[in-house]
């Protein structure tokens, strides 16, 4: 594989970069694999990136129904925290940080990530005292967190309503100043070109129609390209978790669900951190190409359309403009929708199955993209090692029944109610 | 936008409903012994159907009524719509 480098880069110009290899190849599929990962998004790619890097696991295929990267992995609002209270989210995403700061050395690809600083704005003296024990919680657990008052607030990010007389005031927020961004699709080519230069074949256009399960042991599974014998499979599907569980007999503890995103026309720098709206759902960062990048609540009911409804874009967009009013005199670039696997407490799932050498990777809600590097590297330990790794030891199945939830925004069972 | 036909009020649009989750979930019946497994099924785990999929929807903003509404997840179309405790064959 041809290094990404000022060399490269000046060396292939005489040549009006016509010679670049492939980032990576177009593999008809081997009858056999050591590991099949379904899902070519983030996480399917991480996964098969971390099998190969830290487990020498290279008889790996990836198994995609569309394009990679077409899914969540390019339709999400590129935010980067661990700025979770609870112990399991907390370290599970702080590990995931360190992984983000290396990445771009890592896949020696420039995933553009940028540590810029993320606020949860305050609107109340209650919502002061919860984010100073989310906060302190953080710090705990080695992740940086500041309490910012009004004042601070204000100097961070004037262009917000100050004004005393507004519905919900700004009292303060909670700041994790190593959060980001980082370029989403960089993110899913960077692990395909690496994974893909190890050795694993990704393979796209190519449906699972089924699986080979026989005694409780999984041999195979069945796609649209003909069948592939493997004894191991993790299932990195995202929204479409349940289509696929269907096809296993599991009915999961997910929900699919229908969330938006949208851009705005470009303009010059105002905003350099990632702001979200304490009173309602509503985040907001600048794009490198200057776009306001918005988002905020699900549409609210089950969907599998990846196409969102004006209703819930006017509610999200409402809460927006109360917070910074500049935003009223955009227009609107792009929307766009994504379909997320809500589990039922809002925390993911990383774990083995009753099936034995099937693997189960979803319930990632409005979080996925964050996880992305941590998912795939705790997915690789778990399907390499056939145990969990004590990352995601708390991502449990069976935390339903047996009732260690992860309840970390307090919304109980029905975590698409919000 | 989803426009609902509420069986008690009539076509309303989506904006008046709130979403209630899937409609075919049974509580179990509490005079019998009841398993673990029948407890999580009814409170956590979920189909989740691409297709029909029949469904409550609550027309908060009107009535106030409980309604089932059987709609497509994959297109949003909406065949039919039924009273709460309508028999649905």
């Amino acid at each position: 594989m041809q290094k990404y480098s000022i060399f490269n880069l000046v060396k292939n110009a005489f040549s009006n970069h016509e010679n670049w290899d492939l980032a990576w190849k177009d593999p008809t599929p081997k009858e056999e694999y050591d590991v099949v990962i379904i899902g070519g998004g983030g996480h399917g790619l991480a996964t098969a990136y971390y099998l190969a890097k830290e487990h020498n696991i290279t008889k790996v295929a990836i198994i995609e129904k569309g394009w990679i990267g077409g899914g969540n992995v390019g339709r999400n609002t590129t935010i980067i925290r661990s700025n979770y209270m609870h112990d399991e989210n907390a370290l599970f995403s702080e590990f995931g940080m360190d992984l983000w700061r290396k990445m771009s050395q890592d896949l020696n690809y420039n995933v553009m990530f940028s540590p810029r600083g993320i606020i949860n704005l305050a609107h109340s003296d209650a919502q002061m005292n919860a984010y100073a024990r989310r906060g302190n919680s953080m710090r705990l657990n080695g992740i940086d967190a500041v309490l910012l008052n009004r004042e601070q607030v204000k100097e961070i990010i004037p262009m917000a309503d100050f004004s005393e007389d507004v519905r919900f005031p700004i009292f303060g927020g909670l700041m994790q100043p190593s959060a980001g961004t980082a370029r989403h699709d960089a993110v899913a080519w960077g692990y395909a070109r690496q994974a893909d230069s190890m050795g694993v074949d990704i393979i796209q256009n190519c449906e699972v129609t089924g699986f080979d399960v026989t005694a409780g042991k999984i041999n195979g599974i069945r796609t649209s390209r003909g069948n592939i014998k493997t004894k191991k499979v993790g299932l990195c599907v995202a929204g479409s978790t349940n289509i696929l569980a269907e096809k296993l007999n599991m009915t999961l503890p997910i929900e699919t669900h229908l969330l938006q995103a949208c851009v705005s026309e470009p303009v010059k720098p105002i905003l350099d951190r990632v702001v979200t709206f304490g009173a309602g759902h509503f985040y907001i960062s600048q794009s490198d190409k200057g776009e306001m990048v918005m988002g905020g609540d699900l549409d609210g009911y089950n969907s599998y359309a990846q196409r969102g409804n004006l209703p819930t874009l006017q509610h999200v967009l409402t809460e927006g403009i109360a917070m910074m009013p500049f935003l009223s005199k955009l227009k609107m670039l792009r929307t766009w929708g994504g379909i997320m696997d809500m589990s039922m407490d809002g925390s993911p799932i990383i774990d083995k199955t009753h099936i034995d050498g099937l693997y189960l990777n979803c319930g990632w809600c409005y979080g996925g993209f964050k996880a992305t590097p941590a998912s795939g590297w705790t997915f690789a330990h778990t399907i390499a090692q056939d145990r969990v790794h004590e990352l995601n030891a708390g991502f449990s199945l069976n935390r339903f029944s047996t009732g260690h939830l992860i309840d970390e925004k307090g919304l109980g069972t029905k975590t698409w109610i919000s | 936008m989803l426009h609902i036909k509420c069986p008690y009020c009539g076509m309303r649009s989506q904006n008046e409903f709130s979403y209630g989750g899937d409609a075919s979930v049974k509580r179990p019946e509490l005079n019998k012994e009841i398993s673990d497994e029948e407890w999580d099924n009814f409170v956590y785990n979920r189909k989740s159907l691409r297709g029909k999929h029949l469904e409550l929807w609550q027309h908060l903003s009107g009535c106030r009524q409980w309604i089932k509404v059987e709609r497509d997840t994959a297109t949003h179309e909406i065949f039919n719509t039924f009273k709460a405790d309508e028999e649905i064959s």
